[in-house]
């Protein structure tokens, strides 16, 4: 038990009144991230406790986003060289694009988890571990060649704006993980949008392999060109251009379903998102009129960011619906909301992002309305006597 | 027709040191206290000296708001130490038995041609109104009132709980009549709660409790079924002007034997539990003995500390081994305590010996493994992050988050609306236990309680 030990004998330094008593938070962050802490509880209260903290459901949705992530890195290796037209080995593949989302991930962690403890020390509290996840998140619904600048200043604004003015963890009203990217989005809208930036090194390209383009199925299909699209099982499995972590549909509902099964994210929210998104596009079925008002409705589930938000993004305990039938109000919106966006708006071909952060301005709202008719049933209740 | 209520929220939490249905002899204690800090929201007011001697059923304090109420001995002796804390605040009154069982012996007669005030009086000269728990706020009721409806849970579905069906085979003379003397005291029914496991239980079954105004419902599913507060939500729940009684059961055996043979008899049934006793069972004691006599039962090891709880691990007190039984409780449990640090517990994938609800980790693979559980909090306290977790564990129509948050934010108008009036700590304890954030739910909501008493008496 060294480690306890020095842990121990640094304590004093670090609590309030010590030496370097101003890192009181971040030494607490460490101890408790290598050792469970002591406490006990209260004299009065509950005597025992469950096992789950706030550490476990982190790592959770961590593992349940590693397929995406793995998977990504991956699909950034393997459009980069189909762009090129070089055929090279898994191997190789899976490394070049690991070797360009990693320092995404470094960065977005370092840039955020810096200010979450400075923050944290600043206010006196703990370090709150939501940004483990957000950290992770950041990256993978960014195109792989954004510069590291502008995520540095996206996670900035995420955390600062999206969060910590709110009072922190818990706090916040948007979802920070696409407050970064709508940051993104918004202040530079070149690097976001477009045919060649979701391909790593597109845009600087010597030379691109014969027709390929690098365009995401949304834009073919915002441009009405739905034979352009890929088959139904590329798309399935996500070997398409897109943002890093957001193109494989079999590889986030892996991640599904261990949120589903751990019972961490809410599989209402997942399902009633699918739903309004299914809904809008058979009305768009049924009237039709483009070729990509009568795609088939279900495709749109496979396409750009749909299923990464609805998993992982509409699910955020702190910024969705806290009601539980708040919560299919609030998916099925999301869902309705993005393919709306998509079908009708000629701005922007994915509305999965304006959607999520749409429905959760307004998901206090939606909570409000059913804590009030709890309130009214209550009021009206007859005594009975 | 028997009304049986299917409760699906809530959870069992299966611990080591289950009680043996089987009645053990422990010695018989000279001392017994009662203690004013078991009695929430009273004044209490002296009416003894060291020294005094007492009868069973003397006073030994009353509330300095209603001098009616008075708190008596359960044993004849002599007053022996009165126990003050900080501010002088009165903590125990410790009183030597001298063996006698010398009685105050109270004029009971036939209390089926008695006046509701008759029977009340009778209550509060004997020491017994204290029996009586008010819904709104959980604190002993005011005699001046009327209750809408008297609530009594026939079995506690806690975890190393009493099972009443075993441990009050010889009271159900009593229990008949302490239910009739209910009837009496409320204009509206007798509400009596039990599981569905009971509907063959020869004392709980229908017939033998069928009365006149006694309506009886039968509960099934996990804690906190057999919660008082959740049985009343589902029956006849409190609305804002209301009030509704609860006694605990074996309160209600000793009226039964107050209005039989006149006296306090305040014998009752308890379980020694938990996983540092060495053999878990019942005992039958006074109310208010010490906890010293179950000293050779338990286990002790240099290294692990032992935490000794008055009621039950979900919201009991701890006391010391010194101290005594509480007032309400009929459990002493005994765990270890959980003062160590555990290397990277969080990341430990398995962590066997721990229990979760949540499926991150893997207690769901073992449905009816019992658990050695200790006092640690397995996590340091953080901000309100999850949702749907408390719901998860609380069958009653409330949100609780946004209640918590009402209180927490002092708001008085949205407590009320979100029914403060409804719950008390042990309906919330589950929701403490579950806790990702390891926030203190019971501790909270008394606040919030506390905040709405004085509101209206203020």
């Amino acid at each position: 038990m060294i480690l306890k030990k020095i842990f121990e004998k640094l304590k004093p330094t670090f609590s309030k009144g010590g030496k370097l008593g101003m890192f009181s938070s971040t030494f607490e962050a460490f101890e408790s991230f290598v050792f469970v802490p002591d406490t006990v509880a209260k004299r009065k209260g509950s005597h025992v406790h469950d096992c789950i903290d706030s550490k476990r459901t982190m790592s959770v949705v961590i593992i349940a986003l590693m397929p995406a992530m793995l998977f990504g890195m991956w699909n950034a290796g393997y459009q980069h060289f189909l762009s090129t037209g070089e055929a090279v080995s898994f191997i190789d593949t899976f490394f070049y694009g690991f070797l360009k989302v990693l320092p995404l991930i470094v960065v977005s962690y370092v840039v955020g988890l810096a200010i979450e403890f400075a923050s944290a020390q600043i206010r006196g509290h703990e370090v709150n571990e939501g940004y483990l996840v957000t950290g992770m998140l950041i990256p993978l619904i960014m195109p792989v060649d954004v510069p590291l600048w502008i995520l540095t200043l996206a996670v900035i604004f995420a955390v600062v704006i999206g969060k910590e003015i709110f009072g922190g963890t818990g706090m916040n009203i948007w979802n920070p993980a696409l407050l970064a990217r709508a940051f993104v989005f918004f202040a530079y809208p070149s690097k976001i949008s477009g045919d060649k930036i979701w391909i790593a090194g597109l845009e600087n390209a010597q030379s691109v392999a014969d027709g390929f383009s690098g365009a995401t199925p949304l834009s073919y299909a915002a441009a009405n060109e739905i034979d352009k699209l890929p088959d139904t099982v590329n798309m399935f499995l996500g070997i398409m251009p897109g943002s890093i972590g957001e193109t494989s549909t079999v590889a986030i509902l892996l991640g599904a379903a261990v949120l589903i099964f751990t019972g961490i994210a809410s599989w209402k929210i997942m399902v009633s998102t699918a739903v309004g998104a299914l809904f809008v596009g058979f009305l768009a079925n049924t009237f039709g009129g483009t070729p990509y008002l009568e795609m088939p409705a279900w495709q749109h589930l496979l396409m750009g960011g749909f299923a990464f938000g609805a998993v992982f993004m509409a699910t955020d305990p702190v910024t969705s619906s806290q009601t539980e039938a708040g919560k299919w109000i609030y998916g099925f919106l999301i869902g309705v909301v993005a393919i709306v966006i998509r079908l009708f708006n000629p701005g922007f071909p994915e509305g999965m992002m304006m959607a999520i952060l749409l429905m959760n301005t307004f998901a206090p709202l939606i909570d409000h309305c059913v804590v009030q008719s709890n309130v009214k049933k209550r009021l009206k209740r007859k005594s009975v006597i | 027709m028997l009304k049986v209520i299917k409760l699906k929220r809530g959870l069992d939490i299966k611990l080591k040191g289950e009680p043996e249905k089987i009645f053990g002899a422990a010695e018989k204690p000279v001392k017994y206290a009662l203690k004013p800090t078991d009695f929430i929201g009273i004044t209490p007011k002296l009416v003894v000296q060291e020294g005094d001697r007492v009868k069973v059923g003397s006073p030994l304090f009353f509330d300095k708001n209603k001098p009616e109420i008075k708190f008596v001995s359960p044993v004849s002796g002599t007053v022996s130490a009165v126990n003050r804390g900080e501010k002088r605040k009165l903590l125990s009154i410790v009183v030597t038995s001298d063996a006698s069982d010398d009685y105050i012996k109270h004029d009971v007669g036939d209390f089926e041609k008695m006046s509701r005030e008759q029977i009340i009086n009778i209550i509060l000269e004997s020491g017994t109104f204290p029996f009586f728990i008010q819904r709104p706020y959980g604190i002993i009721a005011n005699p001046a009132d009327t209750p809408k409806a008297i609530f009594v849970s026939c079995f506690d579905s806690s975890p190393l709980a009493v099972d009443y069906d075993f441990a009050m085979q010889y009271d159900a003379e009593y229990l008949k009549k302490g239910i009739s003397v209910l009837t009496k005291l409320t204009n509206g029914n007798v509400n009596l709660g039990i599981s569905k496991k009971m509907l063959n239980s020869t004392i709980f079954n229908t017939e033998f409790l069928d009365a006149k105004n006694v309506v009886i419902t039968a509960f099934s599913g996990k804690h906190p079924s057999g919660n008082v507060g959740v049985q009343i939500s589902r029956v006849n729940p409190v609305n804002k002007g209301d009030t509704v009684w609860t006694v605990k059961l074996q309160h209600v055996v000793m009226l039964g034997k107050l209005f039989e043979k006149g006296i306090y008899d305040a014998s009752k049934v308890v379980v020694l539990a938990g996983s540092r006793i060495e053999r878990p069972c019942y005992f039958r004691v006074l109310a208010g003995a010490p906890v010293s006599i179950f000293a050779n039962q338990i286990k002790r090891e240099s290294e692990k500390e032992n935490r000794i709880i008055s009621g039950s691990v979900l919201s009991g007190v701890q006391i010391s081994e010194d101290d005594y039984l509480g007032f309400y409780d009929d459990q002493i449990c005994i765990i270890p305590e959980g003062n160590y640090n555990e290397l990277f517990g969080w990341a430990n994938p398995l962590r066997i010996n721990k229990f979760s609800m949540s499926r991150s980790y893997f207690s769901w693979i073992m449905p009816d493994k019992k658990y050695d559980l200790d006092t640690n909090y397995n996590g340091s306290e953080r901000a309100f992050i999850m949702n749907g977790q408390y719901e998860k564990v609380l069958p009653m129509d409330i949100y609780p988050v946004y209640l918590l948050k009402a209180i927490i934010a002092g708001d008085i108008d949205k407590m009320e609306q979100l029914g403060i009036y409804e719950v008390i700590e042990e309906d919330l304890a589950l929701c403490e236990f579950v806790c990702t954030s390891k926030i203190n739910v019971q501790e909270i909501l008394r606040s919030g309680i506390n905040i709405m008493i004085k509101e209206m008496n203020g």
